[in-house]
């Protein structure tokens, strides 16, 4: 589904990433991990297409097309998602408003018939149930007014509803109490299915207790240095990321 | 970020769309301007005696003032003897039914998405259309004559109730007021007029809808509304015009006047040809309006959504003169390429408990400079009075300007006046959050407009608020490449 090849990125004339490779099948769950500053949170932002990264060489190759190729929309219409770290508030604009354009503006892409505000409604209110979303959030303006647990929850909940082939989390434990990031990797596993994959890009691995991935890697200083099982995450939890970097000092 | 500012110039730099012709005989009288005119002008309206003194007054005033230049704004000197000062479709408009109109003329409100008929039957809103300077229809009359009120083109106010107009022409904006207010009183050729009679509320929405259409013409309407003790009116203002290489002059005023409990909504969409491009051509809209609030509790709101004009000079005003009395502005003023606007509002507290409140919203694009100016007077005697003023700009890239002037006199201890400001540039991290849910930037843009211009966008009325949501769009948006 996601194949990554030598990718190199900068921000502002900096490079971050320094050759990474990774493949990603369809029914893969995998977790990134990284000390602060690794560029994990560069990954997921560059296979979302933000402006200021600028790939300087590599490939990146999503359901047989040339990613880097595409503008960020198209990517989401075919299927890319991002849970942002730091979701964006647009006051004065509804979160229902936001979340049908969304959705329509996907579908009319795909071809498929634009759901009406009647259809839309009942669809959302079903997918609210999945991450215990309440319609007092739904009603106000994107992310406004939202406590940092609310708008990751948001972030899950636009997941439920978009349906993404695959799904980039990108720090979405952070700032989560136990119980809302249970909710949230409830939604992550419910959606699961052997179409789709995901990404969760994380620094603790406490939602690695919730979300069991297939892979993980370890990202630092601009490079996956460390690939493994699930186990790796405990490893790592264990000894703590110093233990990578004396190994990679070596 | 060079991208995103390259898909931004391409998205705010949209074409206008209401930029037609229509072919129609007008009866033109020749460039200039000096006593004959005004006479003329009173001749040709066969108006009574005291117009003539009105519009000799204004002229003589008007030829000893000079153009206002403390706006915040460019204009480029303007020759007031290159201006026709009356462009009058030559079919006389006096219609039975709209069979008798003129085919061309009811073309043009359809293209405008005005069809006269529909409005008729569906809409339930009164239209007096007034093209170049004359009012070509108003409907809806009988219905609401039943009532009492009166809904009509100046020039017939003037012929059936000269004395309405007589008592109230030039009570809220007096005939010197000021330079582009002179030059109107002197020879505005047509308008709106309302008076709605006491205790009654008016069940629609009354609406006007100017259009300039010949070229080289001025236009110069006037409006005036008096709702009378315990009343109550909503009316709808829509501007277009064609697009022209010249400039065109539209200099016109509005006055409103509010008795015992009265309430007046007056809202407009104003969308003149705001030039091309690279500047060339569009409206310079010189416009003066205000209410007074003359009776106790009296109630007076001001809601522009403004995207047209190549310059807009305007400053709808309330004088809170009743005890109780309260005054509201609510704008949004969008200026894209090299538009100039500067715009805002006067309220001035002379009753006590007078209150005010005042909501701008700026959005600039392009290269374009917006300003609020703004004054809040309370005068000694208008104690416990308060006033809210609230002003924000947003600006959509780096080579546009934002601007507040905000005025404040108060004149006694117990009032309370408080302003607040904010200017933002509009969030590329907002507009990637969109993108990254599949909604391209043009979209994007419109959307998080329309979130910022809504608490005013809200206080229009319903019809309105859409045409005026798809028109904040069309204003900022193009082909995205």
């Amino acid at each position: 589904m996601l194949i990554i090849k030598d990718l190199y990125v900068s921000v502002e004339g900096m490079e971050i990433l320094k050759g990474i490779n990774l493949k990603v099948k369809p029914g893969e769950i995998h977790a990134i991990m990284g000390p602060n500053g690794s560029g994990k949170s560069t990954l997921a932002n560059v296979l979302a297409g933000k402006e200021e990264y600028e790939v300087t060489s590599g490939e990146v190759t999503y359901t047989g097309e040339d990613l880097l190729e595409m503008s960020p929309e198209d990517r989401a219409r075919e299927g890319l998602f991002l849970s942002f770290q730091y979701p964006v508030e647009i006051p004065g604009v509804p979160m229902v408003n936001f979340l049908k354009t969304s959705i329509n503006e996907q579908r009319k892409y795909r071809g498929q018939e634009e759901l009406t505000a009647g259809e839309f409604l009942k669809y959302m209110r079903e997918k609210m149930e999945l991450v215990d979303m309440h319609t007092k959030l739904t009603n106000r303006s994107v992310n406004e007014g939202f406590s940092g647990g609310e708008k990751k929850k948001n972030e899950i909940f636009q997941m439920a509803l978009l349906e993404p082939k695959l799904a980039i989390l990108d720090e979405t434990d952070s700032g989560l109490d136990i119980d809302a990031l249970k909710t949230v990797a409830r939604g992550v596993n419910t959606l699961r299915s052997p179409e789709n994959a995901t990404i969760v890009v994380t620094h603790y691995q406490r939602l690695l207790d919730y979300i069991i991935p297939d892979y993980v890697h370890v990202l630092y200083q601009g490079k996956i240095v460390k690939s493994a099982g699930k186990e790796l995450a405990l490893e790592l939890e264990e000894k703590g990321y110093d233990w990578i970097k004396k190994e990679m000092a070596v | 970020m060079v991208e995103q500012d390259k898909i931004l110039n391409e998205v705010t730099q949209s074409e206008y769309k209401y930029g037609f012709i229509t072919e129609i005989d007008t009866d033109i009288i020749d460039k200039g301007l000096n006593e004959d005119v005004v006479r003329t002008i009173w001749k040709k309206k066969n108006e009574p005696e005291f117009m003539l003194g009105f519009r000799l007054e204004a002229f003589r005033k008007w030829q000893k003032m000079k153009m206002p230049n403390w706006a915040y704004l460019k204009v480029p000197p303007i020759d007031f003897q290159e201006i026709s000062y009356y462009a009058a479709p030559k079919k006389k408009p006096q219609y039975e039914s709209l069979d008798e109109v003129d085919p061309e003329l009811i073309e043009t409100f359809n293209k405008l998405g005005i069809p006269l008929e529909e409005q008729k039957h569906l809409a339930g809103v009164a239209v007096d259309a007034v093209i170049d300077s004359v009012s070509v229809k108003t409907t809806f009359k009988e219905t609401l004559a039943e009532q009492g009120i009166i809904f009509c083109s100046f020039s017939e106010a003037v012929q059936e109730h000269p004395d309405l107009v007589q008592k109230y022409l030039g009570q809220a904006v007096p005939v010197a007021d000021n330079y582009f207010a002179a030059l109107n009183s002197a020879v505005f050729s047509d308008g709106s007029f309302c008076y709605i009679p006491k205790g009654v509320k008016c069940p629609m929405e009354l609406s006007t809808y100017f259009r300039i259409n010949a070229a080289n013409t001025g236009q110069f309407e006037r409006t005036l509304i008096v709702a009378d003790d315990d009343s109550y009116v909503s009316y709808l203002e829509g501007c277009t015009a064609p697009m022209r290489d010249e400039n065109q002059l539209h200099a016109a005023v509005v006055e409103i006047i509010a008795l015992d409990r009265a309430e007046v909504k007056y809202s407009t969409v104003q969308n003149w040809y705001p030039g091309d491009k690279n500047g060339k051509g569009g409206i310079y809209n010189f416009v003066t309006k205000r209410g007074v609030c003359r009776g106790v509790s009296s109630k007076i709101s001001w809601t522009q959504v403004e995207t047209g004009s190549a310059i807009t000079w305007k400053y709808p005003s309330c004088i809170l003169m009743g005890d109780n009395s309260v005054g509201e502005f609510n704008s949004v003023a969008v200026t894209n390429n090299h538009q100039q606007a500067d715009t805002g509002s006067k309220m001035i507290h002379i009753g006590k408990n007078t209150k005010s409140t005042i909501i701008s919203k700026g959005i600039s694009a392009g290269k374009s400079d917006n300003s609020y100016r703004g004054l809040v007077k309370v005068l000694p005697g208008a104690i416990n009075s308060r006033n809210f003023s609230q002003c924000d700009s947003l600006l959509l890239n780096d080579t546009c300007g934002a601007h507040t002037f905000p005025y404040i006199e108060v004149g006694n201890k117990s009032s309370i006046v408080e302003h607040e400001a904010t200017t933002s540039k509009i969030g590329e991290d907002q507009i990637f959050y969109c993108n990254q849910r599949g909604i391209d930037t043009e979209k994007a843009i419109g959307m998080i407009v329309n979130g910022y211009a809504k608490e005013v966008l809200n206080k229009l009325p319903m019809e309105f608020a859409v045409e005026a949501q798809k028109l904040l769009q069309i204003s900022l948006e193009g082909s995205v490449g």
